[in-house]
């Protein structure tokens, strides 16, 4: 039975793209925390744990993301651990965001020059205070454009999510498309509200910049 | 009284030898100026003096703290010791008055009104009260030294260093940069300066160290060492930057 696309279909996408971005909060808050880890991993002055932080970030950014997704979804199954669809993608969002934060994070920390650890010596700061005070501030600024950038290239990718059943805006598209037969409609009205949340994010991004600038 | 005190100081970077026994004092109320070629160790020698570099021979002494003890406490030495650098290193994320509260708050605990009172003081002296609010990137490279400075005196040191703090300046910015450090001078501080500006060497210094192939080649009064060098080195130096 084929039917209109009417309003309600698209009332049906814009719940759906709350599981878009409810996937994108997750892989953020769970990468973003990895991330963190991730970046220490990668300055801290301890050769093995750079290794491995570096073995991982070329791991994960070397293999595409719905890969991760099926070794997350089918795989960890085979092993005997038996995953639902949302704690496997969370979790491979998750790792997945985190080696690109970690990275982000790590060459904005770097990029801040080595005088101003000097400068903050020199005044009689601690290596603490040096960078909570000096670095870090300065290293956030630097890291807020890629981050969004980074998180923009998320929420599309929340749509290989599909591929393993979740009905996230993409899924719920193709469910509509069926069901109505206006792929061009339906299409565009998903694309419009993936453009909507990426928008709201870039913006948000240049709020931040100025907002960093005047304050620090 | 002696200030700073160096006895046979040994620098190297890997198998680089910079700093070759070098022995100074430096009493207070002195404001040494060292000069020497480029690579002679003058820039490592001042950073040696507030631990920046650690050194591989030799005993250092600031202000009766033997910074080349195991146990030393470098930033304790560093809130007493100023230093300002060819590049300004101001923080660029923090507003001027910022920039000079920042280790008054965290090193010296300062109460923020009383820190802000003294940034306000700092300012007056360099001359830039009027830019208190400004950021450090919407002011000249001379303007920007001068808020360094300011810095550093905020902490109030028993000892300034200065690393060519002119070097990297428009030369009609030079002249108010140098104003601050001849006011310092007639204050009493206690400074130990790299320049080149011979001039300022001979006109507000006192002595003049210089430093060949890391080790110290002549040091005297700086009118006549300046105008009567003893060794080829430091007159063929000299001929070199005067013409
Ligand atoms: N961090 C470092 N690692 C390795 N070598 C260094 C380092 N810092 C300085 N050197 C070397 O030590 C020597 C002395 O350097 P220094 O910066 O003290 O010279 P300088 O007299 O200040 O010269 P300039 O007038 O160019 O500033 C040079 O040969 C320099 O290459
Ligand atoms: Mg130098």
């Amino acid at each position: 039975m084929i039917r209109e696309f009417t309003s309600p279909d698209v009332v049906y996408l814009m719940l759906a793209a709350r599981w878009t971005i409810g996937l994108a909060l997750v892989a953020t808050v769970g990468g973003g925390l990895l991330g963190l880890l991730i970046a220490l991993a990668r300055i801290l002055p301890i050769p093995p744990l750079n290794w491995l932080a570096i073995g991982y970030i070329n791991l994960i950014q070397g293999t595409p993301l719905l890969g991760q997704l099926f070794v997350f979804f089918f795989g960890l199954p085979l092993l005997g651990f038996s995953v639902g669809a949302w704690t496997a993608v969370a979790l491979s969002l998750s790792l997945y965001a985190s080696a690109f934060f970690g990275e982000i994070w790590r060459g904005a920390l770097q990029s801040v020059p080595k005088r101003q650890w000097e400068a903050g010596a020199a005044l009689g700061m601690t290596y603490r205070h040096r960078f909570t005070h000096v670095v870090l501030p300065q290293a956030v600024r630097i890291a807020v454009a890629p981050t969004v950038g980074f998180l923009v290239q998320l929420v599309k990718n929340t749509s290989l999510t599909a591929l393993i059943g979740f009905v996230e805006l993409t899924r719920a598209s193709q469910i509509i498309t069926a069901a109505t037969f206006a792929p061009l409609q339906v299409y565009l009205t998903a694309a419009a509200i993936y453009f909507v949340i990426c928008f709201t994010l870039s913006q948000l991004s240049r709020v931040l910049e100025r907002r960093l600038h005047g304050t620090g | 009284m002696a200030l700073v005190r160096l006895e046979s100081i040994v620098k190297r970077f890997g198998a680089l030898e910079v700093l070759k026994s070098i022995n100074l004092i430096v009493k207070k109320g002195e404001i040494v100026a060292i000069i020497g070629r480029s690579g002679s160790g003058k820039s490592t020698l001042l950073r040696c003096v507030n631990a920046l570099e650690p050194v591989q021979g030799g005993l250092i002494e600031v202000d009766g703290i033997e910074v080349t003890a195991a146990s030393a406490d470098h930033n304790a030495l560093r809130a007493r010791v100023g230093m300002v650098f060819q590049s300004f290193n101001l923080f660029p994320h923090l507003n001027v008055e910022r920039n000079i509260m920042l280790a008054l708050k965290l090193v010296r605990k300062t109460p923020k009104p009383e820190a802000q009172d003294i940034a306000v003081r700092m300012l007056e002296k360099v001359g830039l009260a009027d830019k208190r609010l400004a950021y450090p990137d919407e002011l000249s490279g001379g303007q920007q030294q001068r808020v360094a400075i300011a810095r550093s005196l905020a902490m109030e040191p028993t000892l300034m260093l200065f690393d060519e703090i002119t070097s990297a300046l428009d030369p009609e910015l030079v002249g108010d940069v140098l104003r601050v450090l001849e006011g310092l001078a007639r204050d009493g501080m206690t400074m130990m300066l790299v320049t080149h500006e011979m001039n300022f060497a001979r006109n507000v210094a006192n002595r003049v160290v210089f430093m060949h192939e890391g080790r110290i080649h002549e040091d005297g009064p700086a009118r006549e060492t300046l105008t009567e060098p003893k060794t080829d080195e430091l007159k063929s130096f000299l001929s070199a930057v005067l013409h």
